[in-house]
């Protein structure tokens, strides 16, 4: 069965359930599906946010989620993965961002989709802004994930 | 050369795109970086520290020592924070 990999950076929502479906539709070689949802969260350390609004280059944010996606395809036997990345203003309890692996065996799977999610913070070109009731800041990138992304590489 | 701004360097720059032509003397990316923070206030204000900024030529990330010849597009940005 040829692996289907699918990248969308879209900003109207998406359906978590018809994507897990629609890559394991009408296949029975694939044994494992991960999928990881990233949802806009209600409070950051206690203070509130009314909104995110996510910025991002088009065109370079596609090409880099792309780049991983097959960097993934060639270091884990998957059987397909799908990444979905939403820009624009996206309020609390809304998806962000969607990362679905599949494959023969759980394993690759799992590894796939913390590849593919640990780049996507540290390398794609989105940057997140916060709305509170201080006003809007933009929200920093945190030392953690450069040391996430940083244990792919051995 | 066309250059792009995203986030709060193009807040801090006033605007998302421009066209630029350096001086021979430009050569890659960090020069580049430094001839564009000394035009204006602005400009000196979003590359006041240089080494948090990131870059991008035809949308590919790149590293400050990174030539810009030949460069159609180049991008700069903070620190990434999606996902």
């Amino acid at each position: 069965m040829t692996a289907i990999v699918t990248v969308r950076v879209q900003q109207e929502d998406f359906d978590t359930a018809r994507e897990i479906a629609a890559l394991g539709d009408g296949r029975i070689d694939i044994g494992a599906v991960v999928s990881f949802s990233g949802i806009c969260r209600g409070s950051d350390h206690g203070a509130p946010i009314s909104a995110l609004t996510l910025e991002h280059y088009p065109g370079m944010a596609e090409d880099e989620i792309m780049r991983h996606a097959n960097q993934a395809m060639a270091r884990w036997q998957l059987a397909g993965l799908t990444v979905i990345h939403r820009f624009g203003r996206i309020v609390p309890g809304e998806n962000i961002v969607l990362v679905v692996t599949a494959s023969s065996h759980r394993r690759a799977a799992f590894e796939a989709a913390e590849f593919l999610m640990d780049y996507l913070k540290t390398s794609a070109p989105f940057w997140k802004r916060e709305e509170t009731a201080d006003g809007e800041s933009w929200v920093e990138a945190k030392s953690h994930d450069d040391a996430a992304t940083a244990r792919w590489k051995s | 050369m066309k250059v792009k701004y995203f986030a709060w360097v193009r807040e801090r720059i006033g605007k998302a795109e421009e066209t630029v032509e350096p001086p021979d003397h430009v050569h890659t990316v960090g020069e580049l970086i430094a001839w564009l923070a000394g035009r204006d206030e602005s400009s000196a204000h979003a590359f006041e520290t240089p080494k948090v900024i990131r870059a991008a030529i035809d949308r590919t990330h790149v590293q400050p020592n990174a030539a810009i010849a030949g460069a159609r597009e180049v991008a700069f940005f903070p620190p990434m924070t999606g996902g």
